[in-house]
């Protein structure tokens, strides 16, 4: 099953969206919820870092009977050092954005808790792509 | 931790329901206190109550995303519209405590391990 999912840069109102629907879908096909906890946390993680930095992104979903793929790619200024992105606490929000209790550094550090794979990939620049996978059993 | 209703809750704290009002019967096993989202994302689990003083629309994202029973606002905070009528839709509750987060916090710790 494949689903797709456009996210706008800076729009706070629709955060989480795209992660929700997902759930839903895990919902329905019987997915254990634990499985679906980590697989929310990692998808909102991820459409909220697009929300806080990139101008826009899509995120594709793609689930097969044993696991979930997920790549979120956006357009934006992207990561200039992913080291020091994946540490614990480290990150460029705004003030704005910290007001809001985001920011906290802890985002990307969340993704990779809570999945099985993860891939980041970006262009200083162009923008970010991360990939993520969550195996069902 | 014993599990309460949050109409139980409710009562006994006197908190007031601001959204969500069809789903007190819903249980409480424990609380997460934090004002940070990927905290409580991270960390907070099913069927806790998150106290917090955030207001703004993306509450409502976190707590239906991992499931959570309540979102308790702290201190009389104004609590957005857009926020509370988002709530009811998406199926959270939302509590209203006229105290800190620190006394708030208190009342639940010493309600939720009483018998």
């Amino acid at each position: 099953m494949k689903m797709q999912f456009d996210i706008a840069g800076g729009d706070f109102s629709a955060a989480g969206g795209a992660s929700s629907e997902v759930k839903k879908t895990l919902k329905q096909l019987n997915i254990p919820p634990a499985t679906i906890r980590r697989i929310a946390v990692a998808l909102y993680e991820a459409e909220v870092n697009v929300v806080a930095h990139a101008y826009s992104g899509v995120m594709s979903v793609e689930i097969s009977p044993t696991n979930i793929w997920v790549q979120i790619a956006d357009k934006g200024p992207g990561i200039p050092n992913i080291d020091k992105a994946m540490e614990e606490g480290f990150s460029t929000a705004s003030d704005h954005v910290r007001q809001m209790g985001f920011g906290a550094g802890m985002g990307l550090p969340n993704i990779k808790k809570n999945t099985d794979s993860m891939e980041l990939k970006s262009v200083p620049g162009e923008g970010t792509t991360l990939e993520i996978t969550v195996n069902f059993n | 931790m014993e599990k309460k209703k949050l109409s139980e809750l409710i009562e006994d704290l006197q908190f007031d329901c601001l959204a969500g009002k069809s789903l007190l019967d819903k249980e409480v096993v424990s609380a997460y206190v934090s004002d940070l989202l990927s905290d409580v994302m991270g960390k907070a689990q099913p069927q806790m109550v998150w106290v917090t003083s955030q207001i703004h629309k993306n509450i409502v994202a976190v707590a239906s995303l991992i499931d959570l029973s309540a979102i308790v606002i702290v201190d009389e905070r104004p609590a957005d519209e857009e926020m509370l009528k988002l709530a009811d839709e998406e199926d959270v509750v939302v509590l209203a405590s006229k105290k800190s987060a620190f006394e708030t916090a208190g009342l639940l710790y010493n309600y939720l391990k009483m018998k």
